[in-house]
Order: structure tokens, then sequence, then C-alpha cells
């Protein structure tokens, strides 16, 4: 069955089963390999991409939800917000392993797209879905702190 | 900077020159470009490749060849850093191409004769090999120049990948100098610099792999994809020693995409065109499993045998004076026992592992982290020579000790695989979920401590017994006959046997058990255990004694002057005496693992409902001379973020021998939430360095225990904490 939604910014039709997941459907159909695998019950975050602009956990996400949606993945975000996240992730060397990275960075995205000057609580209600194992959470508070900032000037 | 390559090429290598073989063909082939699609460009003749370890290319570019992993440790920043500095390279120039399984050239010094990645050991065994590896081919660089211009080499001085000749105004990069330093003769010896002359090592370079890392790109096995490749999933048995009977898979075989259903050692395969495929396919799967012989206690009946065998004395690990004597004599006695639960190591990557296998050879692509065990057990599995099994390092999302495993499980699971499938050169991923890391064994073993303490009349600490009971990690692997002596397991008594506590009457003994669980070391291995028991039950005597717990470790710990000063940093730095308000408390802990020191202070807020909050943790470390102060940074902090889910939450439990965590849902790893805030200070050193993946995991257990404590009186010696264990 074809479910049809806006993937990056492009109108995009994808031929597979209704009920697989987004998660599988952007990595092994559409082929983008950023969002990753890490729990399949929306425990972990490493598969959150943004729907309509909200962080979401894609592996629990039926492919059938997002027909006439927009879809963002790692390899699509270039707001303001997300520019910000990733200059600050390299400037404050966030990642370790960096498995988790693209789904850290996309909740990061969506928090200061809604919330452009979070608090450390801000920030812990929005990431603490994402798990990283190599703990790099001083350094992600500290980089949403640092991408609010450059938002700011 | 920046630029990582992930993948190894295909095409053969025809060998590196080294010593004194370059000859006037010069030193053309060494190493290829980063990837298949480039090869073509790699394959010209300029490039410089004097030894294993480094290829400079015309176009300016600098490859250091690693021959570690990169979990996420910071390996190939690290390697590079050393290569470099004594290169001369520019940092900007720099780039890091994983080594193959190649022991004869890449074997961890370390390990002997094994090529692989652990015990923090990266750096403390490549500090020489990669310094010589940088000179050499600075001092070919330079002789080149040298020849080139017709001035004598001491004339020469190299600067961020420039060769000058100040006299004459002269200047050649490394690239435009790389094929005719190809020509020039090895140097039989190269002097290496001082440390006070070192430009990179000792500063905060960037991570050579944190650009790729943030936007999506960094290539990991679970994206290695070939056109035809088959996706697998194995069904494993559902208690650790069960085989299978029979299986079922009229309705796996109904599912779109299967392919195919094998039998293999491990279970029943599912293989598909797609992981959803394959994970639907195995969820319809009817296995009959044989548990005959399966392990079908549950842990809380393995800790309850553990108990009763602590109570015996064990096989001797350290024996000085006379322990029992000295309890016997005490002025006052301080006993306690300590439990530690199963630990899995969750990475955030799956275990996966990609392989082709065909009747002349097996290349396999994986996260790989014992490239000669996981050679020689895949060539086992296929039928192949060591030599034909072909190994590409990926980046690994995570590992925490998991991918190194004696039994290469992962890898022979997809080994296997292929093989039942035809060896038919199909390339095979098989993927594992969460479920099946959580419920798939190797899991840092169950210990119990049982430790007694007798003080003199004035509170000095005179004898100490220490029994441990647990599971070898080493029994009935290859390292076997050189980590298990007179019935010890090194890894089981690690940081317990080298107390370094000044105690006259010491004995440290060890009980090992045999169960049907498969066990495995887990990040900083026997401090993981040790350090919590030897540092908690310090605490416990210090308190017994009337003693400030920090200025009691300190007067003991005058023959151990590291340990010392870490200790003396971290209560200095974070204002060790000074009042908490109410309800909060601070603990300290001090510990060596790998040769690194790392002592921290802990600072807890415990909420009248006993929810313990760590607020603040305090690290000081010495690793020798720091090779990147922020990756030592980093690692503290990651370090202490993985041993505190540990110690707050982590279990894994059996019951009747069936795992009763499946996935992050019940077995809790930490949050950001719940990360303190972490201060890292580095002790200067002039000492040969040592790793900082693991030894930052060590005191944090017993400095937040230590401090919860303080704040309430309460003694956690049953982890995790969440099992509110006070015993």
């Amino acid at each position: 069955m074809a479910i049809s939604f806006t993937l990056n910014g492009r109108a995009t039709t994808l031929d597979a089963d209704p009920d697989m997941p987004l998660l599988w459907a952007i990595r092994e159909v559409a082929g983008l390999h950023g969002t990753k695998f890490g729990c399949g019950m929306a425990q972990c975050g490493a598969c959150t991409v943004h729907i309509e602009g909200q962080a979401t956990r894609s592996c629990v996400t039926p492919l059938s939800a997002v027909e006439g949606q927009h879809v963002t993945t790692i390899e699509g975000i270039e707001s303001k917000a997300a520019k910000a996240v990733q200059a600050a992730w390299v400037d404050l060397q966030v990642p370790q392993c960096g498995y988790c990275q693209s789904g850290q960075i996309m909740s990061a995205t969506a928090l200061l797209e809604q919330n452009p000057k979070p608090s450390d609580a801000d920030i812990d209600g929005a990431m603490s879905g994402n798990i990283c194992r190599c703990s790099t959470y001083p350094r992600i508070r500290a980089a949403i702190h640092a991408a609010a900032h450059t938002m700011e000037g | 900077m920046g630029e990582i390559s992930t993948s190894v090429p295909a095409a053969s290598r025809r060998g590196f020159l080294k010593g004194a073989a370059a000859t006037a063909a010069g030193l053309t082939i060494g190493f290829h470009w980063a990837g298949p699609l480039r090869r073509a460009l790699a394959d010209t003749p300029k490039d410089f490749a004097p030894n294993a370890f480094v290829r400079i290319a015309p176009d300016n570019s600098v490859t250091v060849i690693a021959k570690h992993v990169e979990l996420g440790q910071g390996a190939y920043t690290g390697l590079a850093t050393i290569l470099a500095e004594e290169l001369d390279a520019d940092w900007a120039q720099i780039r890091v191409e994983s080594a193959p399984a190649d022991a004869s050239k890449y074997n961890n010094l370390a390990f002997g004769p094994v090529q692989g990645t652990g015990g923090s050991s990266a750096m403390a065994n490549s500090w020489m090999q990669l310094r010589q590896a940088g000179a050499s081919a600075r001092a070919m660089l330079v002789a080149a120049a040298a020849a080139e211009w017709n001035v004598p080499a001491a004339s020469l001085t190299v600067e961020r990948g420039v060769v000058h000749h100040a006299p004459s105004k002269r200047q050649a990069t490394f690239g435009e100098l790389a094929d005719k330093a190809a020509a020039q003769p090895v140097p039989a010896k190269v002097e290496l610099k001082q440390p006070k002359d070192f430009k990179l090592i000792g500063h905060k370079l960037p991570r050579v792999d944190v650009p790729p890392k943030t936007n999506g790109t960094a290539q990991f096995t679970i994206d290695v994809t070939f056109p035809e490749m088959l996706v697998a999933l194995l069904q494993r048995p559902p208690l650790f020693g069960a085989t299978v009977k029979s299986f079922d898979a009229t309705a796996t075989k109904a599912v779109p995409g299967v392919v195919e259903v094998v039998q293999v050692p491990r279970g029943v395969a599912v293989v598909a065109k797609s992981f959803w495929a394959a994970k639907q396919g195995r969820d319809a799967l009817k296995v009959e499993w044989d548990d005959s012989k399966a392990e079908k206690r549950g842990s809380a009946e393995i800790m309850a045998e553990y108990r009763k065998l602590a109570d015996q004395p064990g096989k001797p690990a350290r024996k000085e004076g006379d322990a029992a004597a000295a309890l016997k004599g005490a002025a006052k006695t301080v006993s306690a026992s300590y439990e530690f639960p199963y630990l899995a190591h969750a990475p955030m990557e799956p275990l996966d592992a990609v392989v082709k296998l065909d009747a002349n050879g097996c290349e396999i692509w994986a996260g790989d982290q014992f490239q000669t065990i996981d050679q020689a057990n895949a060539a086992a599995t296929a039928g192949l020579k060591p030599e034909q099994v072909k190994i590409h390092t990926l980046l690994a999302g995570g590992s925490f000790g998991r991918r190194a495993n004696a039994a290469s499980d992962y890898i022979v699971e997809a080994v296997s695989i292929a093989k039942a499938l035809g060896a038919n050169g199909t390339p095979v991923k098989l993927q594992w979920t969460r479920e099946d890391d959580i419920q798939g064994g190797r899991y840092r073993p169950i210990y119990v401590h049982k430790m007694e303490a007798a003080l003199d009349a004035k509170g000095q600490l005179v004898g100490w017994q220490h029994r441990i009971v647990g599971q070898s990690i080493i029994a009935g692997t290859p390292f076997a006959p050189v980590m298990v002596k007179d019935g010890i397991d090194a890894t089981s008594v690690e940081g317990a046997a080298n107390l370094p506590y000044a105690v006259p009457n010491l004995s440290v003994e060890l009980t090992t058990t045999e169960t049907g669980v498969p066990v495995l070391w887990w990040r900083v291995v026997g401090s993981s255990h040790t350090a919590y028991a030897t540092e908690v039950f310090i605490d416990e005597i210090a308190h017994a004694a009337g003693k400030d717990p920090f200025a009691y470790r300190q007067a003991l710990l005058a023959h151990h002057p590291r340990h010392k000063a870490v200790l003396e940093l971290a209560a200095k730095a974070a204002g060790w005496g000074k009042p908490l308000p109410k309800g909060k408390g601070r603990g300290i802990a001090v510990a060596e693992a790998f040769g690194t020191y790392v002592a921290q202070v802990a600072e807890v807020t415990v909420a009248p409902d006993g929810k313990v909050k760590v607020d603040r943790v305090v690290c000081a470390v010495d690793c020798g001379i720091p090779i990147n102060p922020d990756v030592i940074t980093a690692q503290m902090e990651g370090g202490i973020g993985f041993g505190l889910g540990a110690v707050l939450h982590g279990a894994i439990t059996l019951k009747d021998g069936a795992v009763e965590q499946s996935n992050f849902d019940g077995y809790q790893v930490l949050r950001i939430d719940e990360m303190p805030k972490v201060e890292v200070h580095i002790v200067p050193s002039p000492e040969a360095p040592t790793g900082v993946g693991e030894p930052g995991v060590a005191p944090v257990g017993p400095a937040v225990a230590n401090a919860v404590f303080a704040a309430t009186g309460k003694r956690f010696r049953v982890l995790p904490f969440a099992a509110g264990g006070t015993a």
C-alpha cells in the first residue's frame, strides 16, 4: 500500500506495509540512516523525528499515521534552532559513541522551537525520553543552553 | 579534522613497508583511501605510508590508522593526537581510518598477539608505538626536504604540517613532500619530543568523530546496506542453556518479505528482506525448546547460595599477617556484606554484524572490539582459516565491554546464519533487538562480598578480611591461562586484592562459582563491585572509629601517593568539611583501575520519602600525561552517569532461569533528569598515559552511598538502591 507524506520537505510516496513503523520505513524504504533503532518501544528516543514539528518516536508510529503529514529527520533539519543546536553540539563536543545523538538533536531542536529559553528543568522534562548510555547529559544540557543563547543573538 | 572513514576498502593490501624495507621503489602501496568509491584515487603511487599507522597523500591529508575501535571513548582522537604530535602535523589535516584485522601489525601490546580494545588500554599501549611512528614519518619528510633543497636536515624545522628552511625561506607541505619522502630510508632510530615541547598532547583538540555524529552521517553497522542484503533476527532460547527441540515456521513463512528460516546452533534465524519482515516473522515463529540442561535457578536463589558460601573461607587472593587473629584480638570489629546484581551493558546500538560468506572467504562489518578472537571464531564457524576472514571495523554505538567476548557471540551467530543460507555470498545483517540484548546474557556477574575489620583501641585499622563470591568472567576463555592463577580470576578480585590502605593483617579471599548464566566484563570490570565494597566498608570503619572518612583514608594512603593526591584534590575542590543543610550529605571514594587513579566526592539530597538525588560529583583523575583533557573530562562525566545509573536502578533478575527484564522499561538506566553536575579536575603528571574509558565508573557508587549515609545514617549494602537493600 502506498503512503504519501512530506519527508524532509519533499513529497514522498512509500509503498510499504502501513503498519510498518515509520522508523523502518525511513531507514529501509526511504534509505535515510541517520534515525536510529534503539528499543522499538518508545523508551530510548534514538528514533526521534519531527512530525508536524513535534518530536515523535518513529519506532512506534505506524507509517499509515503520517499520511499527508510533514516528517523531518536529522538529514532534513534546517531551522534556526536546528542549526544552533548542531553548532552547539560541535562546540561543546557532546557526542561520544554518537548513536543516540540524532535523536537527542531532534528532541533538543523541537524543544527550542517551542521554548526558546528553557530552564534546566524544562530541558530535563523534554530530554528525559532520550537515553544516552555514554551519559553525555551534562554536555547536552550545556549545549541546549548555548544554542538558546545563540538564537537570542 | 572531522573526517573519518568508517569502512575499510576491500581491495587486497600488499603490506606495509616497515623498518629498513623501504627501497627505491618507494612507499607507494600502504593503505587505501576512505572507502570503495575513492579507491581509484587511493591507488595513486604518490602516497607516503612509512609504517602501518600513517599515510600522507599528495592532497596534504594525513591519515592515521586506528588499531582500536571507536566506541565513544575517544580512541580515534587520542591515537591521532599521539601520532600527529611527533609528526608535527596540523590537526586540521588529520583523518582517521580503522585498521584492518591483522594482529601481526595491529595487536594490542597489552594483549600480546591479539588485536582488540579493552581494559582502557588503547592510549597506554599505543603511546610509544604511535610516537615512534609519527617521529619516523617526520624524519623521512625532513630528509626528503633536505635532499631536495640540498641543505642539512638539522637546519629544517617542522610546524603544523609544513617543513621550513629558515635561512632560505623555503618551505614545503607534507603533501608536497609525500612522494619524495617515500623514497627515503626508514630511520633506525628516532628521537622523541620532551613533554614540554608537546603542541597537541595536553590540549583540548576537537574529536575527529564529532561532526558526523551531529548530522546523522556517521556510519554504524546498522547502517551498512548492500543490494540484495538480507536481514536476520535470531530466536534464542528463553532459558540459558536450552536448545531447539523443534520449530514450526509455517506462519513465519507466510509473512511477506520472509525469505528463509534456518536453524543454527544458537537458535532459529528468520531471514528476510527487511528488519520489519524479519521481526514479524520471528514474532510468528513457534519453537519448542529442550531445557533439560538449562539454568533454572532464579537470581534470588543464586544470591542465597552465594551468601552461604561467603560464610566459608575462599582461596587466598592476598594474604598479609594474620587477619583472623587480628579479628579475634580486636578492640572493636566492623562487619558488613554487600550484594551486587547482574548488569546488562545495553549499548545504544543493539548488537549487529553484516557478514558476506562464500567458499573462499568471509567479510564482516561490525563495531568490532576483538578482531583477532572474532576472526578465529568466525573462521572456525565458517570452516575457513582466520586469514580468510576480513573484518571491517566500524564505529560502534557503545559497548561497555559487550562487543568483546571470547565466544564472539554475535559475530558467530551472523556467520552461522550466512553458512546455513548456503554460504552463497549474499550479505546478511544480523540485528539484535533491545529485548535480545537485555535477555541475551553475558552480564556483569552477581557477587557477594563479606567483609570484617579489626580496630585497635585507638580506632586504628589492624585487620581486614574480605571474602568475594562470584562467577569467573575469564574461566573457559582463551585468556584463562594468563588471567586465572591458582584458582584466582584476576578480574574477580581486582580493586580488592590490591587494596591500597595500610593494614598489617589482611586477607582477601575468593570463592568462584559456576552457573549457567553467561557473564562478561562490564565497564571497569572487577572494580564495578570491588570499589563499592571496599570504599563503602572503609567508610563504615571510619564511622565506627569516630573519624572523618576523608582523613581516615588519607592517613592509610601514605605509601600510595597517587591515590592520596586524587583523594586530596577531590576533597579540596568539593569543599570537604563545609557544613551542608539537613537532608544533604557528602561522600567520598577513591579507586585505581587500569593504572588510572580517580577520586570522587558526591553531594546528595535525600527526600523525606528516601529518594536519592545526586546534586553534584567532584572528580579528580590522574591518568598520567593527559592526552586530551576534554576527552578525559567527557569520560569522567560519562563514567559517572553510567555508574550512577547502575547503582540507582541497574539489575537483571532471573525467575526460574528466565530474565525478568526485556527493555529499558524494566532495565532502567540513567536519564538526563538524574544526571548530577560534574566537575572534573585532572592531576598534572609526567607518567606515561593510562586509560580513561572505564576508571571514572568505579568510585561513583561508593561516593554516593557514603553521601547518603552522611545525610541519613542509612547504608545501602544491596544494589541497586531501587531494591531498597540496606541489609
